[in-house]
């Protein structure tokens, strides 16, 4: 790898971070995609477009999100380490209290508006945990647009209350039963949709993968975590972060996170890959631990997938972490080295769901549980000093009913 | 390059056989088939059967997990081929196998990229040229990602055939073109395979559209189904494509698990000839 003065100037204007991202995608969606990427260029050099997104944000979804100094679990995970006089100062970047429970929404805000930018007149989005999905029902009721969204059926038995919630704000929730129903195949769909319905139809994907620019676009919407961040650390600490931690599905959210700390070569940067039952037992959706390069859904990056090149489904018990793909901007810091990913399992993400729950009071999403539990791996060993803030992207709410039932609960 | 031959030392078989189409003064038929559905062997007899059922060029799908833009028909027939083994090298085993027997009728590779990737471009397109492959359709790399196949497959001697579709507007279709050899596949609905029918008009006014831009042959697929179908698009573009109504025909010859029953290659071929005589009444332009 070159050196690099910056790494935070990607990607380039074809959409390649290193040799990820670029534009895979079918020739009936690629004047569409040529259209997005002008339309938000020109966006972002209209001060009314951001601060439109800047007044929603702070009245509508609730930032900024607190940056919350988790001092129990600091405790808890000093009293783990070998000795007495260890143990990492824990913060919480609190994105689980935006409305709708989840950091999802800073990006269904910022497309949107783009999408009435653009005259669309029909919102479709895919989801897994229904996060996403909720989220965009939630804009579309907001902003008047009929909504579709795709959930493979898997994920729509497991993550029950978020269809209801979906269905309560107005959108239409089409069930995918292709594959084994879950995210992949949903954006399948999606794209099947989109296709079909390019001349109306804006597509507001979930994360920060798909076709360019929607990895750079969505990284932009989600940058307001690490920019805040930033702040408030500066405010409570007089300094920056030591290592920064959060959980990989697409990677929207540790990209957030991550993006404006990339040039910090001082602050260090973890994502967190679900492992399933384990990366030894293939069941898992860790796709830069045991993926290869590959091109899906609009971009190349890390896959899992055969030697033959065929997709396989990914495994976790947390929903949104359960594609077989990444963002391509994580497998360029990946293969650059300045981000490391590391993974946790569905027993290890169980243990943290709970830790959290009974010791600061908040139920977390499975999603940054996994996060938590590589803090619980890291923090023990780590100096008193060592400031460490894990995004806490999304409340539990949406989990109960299936962790109950893992847990072997009869509600 | 737009519009090199195939081998780089006179005609390729695609020009070869466009050129006699227009000599008999008729549309083509080509037919779309899954590579390896139900499984290998019954496979390679529907593919063997095909130019005596009057096929004038070969799709051959390269099975894969995610086909994003094809409908439940096209999906449902990746899948089983894959679960009957079929892989991307076993297709090319399967094209090198037909051109044993049949050395004229062109055969097109369509499919996604991934796979490839996989098998690795250089190597995929020096097999695939051995092999007796003609040309090559990858649904996901538009001409933005010319440099990932497209270059290089032409640089090897295959045919880079694009899809041009309603949303290739005049702006956006001399982009389509560049670098398109062999003929021009007019994707003639937008959407995902075997959903929408376009109108016959709708045809003939967009293959009148794209006749203003290239000199290379228009076949236009997605949507078309029925024999008549097939006559009435054979009459206005050099050729017509039919995949998932020939794939349905393969699909009522399976049993509940989507095992070959004894009818089903005849039931198939009996389908392509019914298509292959109603293009051959259909007299073009
Ligand atoms: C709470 C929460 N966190 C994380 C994710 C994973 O997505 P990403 O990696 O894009 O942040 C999801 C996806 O549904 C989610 O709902």
């Amino acid at each position: 790898m070159e050196a690099l003065n910056t790494y935070r100037g990607g990607p380039d204007e074809r959409g390649h971070f290193g040799h990820f991202g670029g534009r895979f995608v079918a020739e009936t969606l690629m004047p569409l995609i040529l259209a997005v990427e002008e339309a938000y260029e020109a966006a972002k050099k209209d001060p009314g477009y951001q601060a439109a997104i800047d007044d929603f944000a702070k009245h509508y979804v609730g930032r900024p999100s607190p940056l919350y100094f988790a001092e129990r679990l600091t405790e808890h995970f000093a009293s783990r380490g070998a000795n007495g006089n260890k143990g990492a100062k824990l913060y919480f970047k609190r994105d689980e209290l935006n409305h709708t429970g989840s950091h999802k929404i800073n990006n269904c805000l910022g497309q949107i508006l783009l999408a009435r930018r653009m005259g669309m007149t029909r919102i479709i989005a895919e989801t897994g945990a229904g996060q996403h999905g909720v989220a965009v029902a939630t804009v579309c009721a907001r902003f008047d647009l009929p909504c579709v969204v795709y959930m493979g059926t898997t994920d729509i038995a497991r993550q029950a209350p978020n269809v209801f919630r979906m269905k309560l704000l107005g959108a239409e929730v089409v069930p995918v039963t292709s594959g084994t129903g879950t995210l992949k195949d949903a954006m399948n769909d999606a794209l099947r949709d989109w296709v079909a319905n390019v001349e109306n139809t804006f597509y507001i994907i979930g994360t920060v993968a798909g076709p360019h620019p929607y990895p750079a676009m969505v990284r932009d919407f989600q940058s307001v975590i690490g920019n805040e961040v930033r702040e408030q650390m500066q405010a409570a600490e007089g300094r920056l972060p030591d290592t920064l931690v959060a959980c990989i599905g697409g990677g929207s959210n540790a990209m957030g996170l991550f993006h404006p700390f990339l040039d910090e070569p001082s602050v260090r940067l973890i994502g967190v890959e679900a492992a399933g039952h384990g990366l030894e037992t293939g069941k898992h959706a860790a796709s830069l631990a045991g993926g290869r390069p590959g091109v899906l859904h609009g971009n190349r990056t890390y896959l899992l997938q055969t030697d033959d090149g065929q997709i396989i489904d990914a495994h976790s018990i947390s929903a949104g972490l359960d594609y077989p793909g990444i963002g391509p901007e994580h497998s360029w810091l990946h293969e650059s080295g300045r981000a490391e990913y590391v993974s946790a399992t569905d027993a290890e993400a169980l243990e943290a769901f709970q830790l959290c729950s009974r010791l600061e009071g908040i139920i977390p999403a499975l999603e940054p549980a996994h996060a938590l539990a590589y803090v619980a791996k890291i923090a023990p060993e780590l100096p008193k000093d060592h400031l460490m803030v894990m995004n806490l992207c999304g409340r539990g709410d949406k989990d109960v009913f299936s962790v109950a039932e893992v847990l072997g609960v009869e509600l | 390059m737009s519009g090199k031959t195939g081998n780089g030392n006179g005609p390729s078989r695609v020009e070869r056989r466009f050129a006699a189409l227009k000599a008999e003064g008729r549309g083509g038929l080509i037919v779309y088939v899954a590579c390896g559905d139900p499984d290998p062997e019954t496979f390679f007899e529907i593919l063997s059967g095909l130019p005596g059922a009057g096929v004038d060029v070969i799709e051959i799908g390269m099975p894969f997990s995610d086909p994003m833009a094809d409908g439940p028909e096209i999906q449902a027939a990746s899948l089983r081929a894959l679960k009957a083994g079929m892989t991307l090298s076993g297709t090319l085993e399967m094209a090198a196998r037909f051109r044993t027997q049949d050395d004229e009728t062109p055969i097109i590779l369509m499919g996604y990229y991934n796979p490839i990737h996989s098998y690795g471009p250089r190597k995929f397109l020096k097999d695939a040229r051995a092999a007796g492959v003609d040309g090559l359709i990858v649904v996901d790399l538009p001409p933005e990602e010319d440099e990932e196949l497209c270059r290089p497959a032409l640089d090897a001697g295959l045919h880079w055939i694009r899809l041009a579709t309603p949303t290739s507007d005049d702006k956006r279709l001399p982009t389509v073109l560049s670098n398109t050899s062999g003929f021009v596949y007019y994707v003639s609905i937008m959407g995902i395979t075997g959903t929408r029918s376009a109108s016959g008009a709708a045809v003939r006014q967009a293959v009148a559209r794209l006749k203003a831009h290239t000199d290379l042959p228009i076949a236009v697929g997605f949507g078309v189904k029925t024999p008549e179908q097939a006559a009435e698009i054979a009459a206005v573009a050099d050729a017509a494509v039919v995949g998932s109504s020939v794939i349905e025909r393969l699909k009522a010859g399976l049993d509940a698990d989507d095992r070959a029953t004894p009818g089903l290659v005849d039931g198939v071929l009996g389908f392509v000839r019914s298509l292959a005589e109603s293009v051959r009444k259909a007299r073009a332009h």
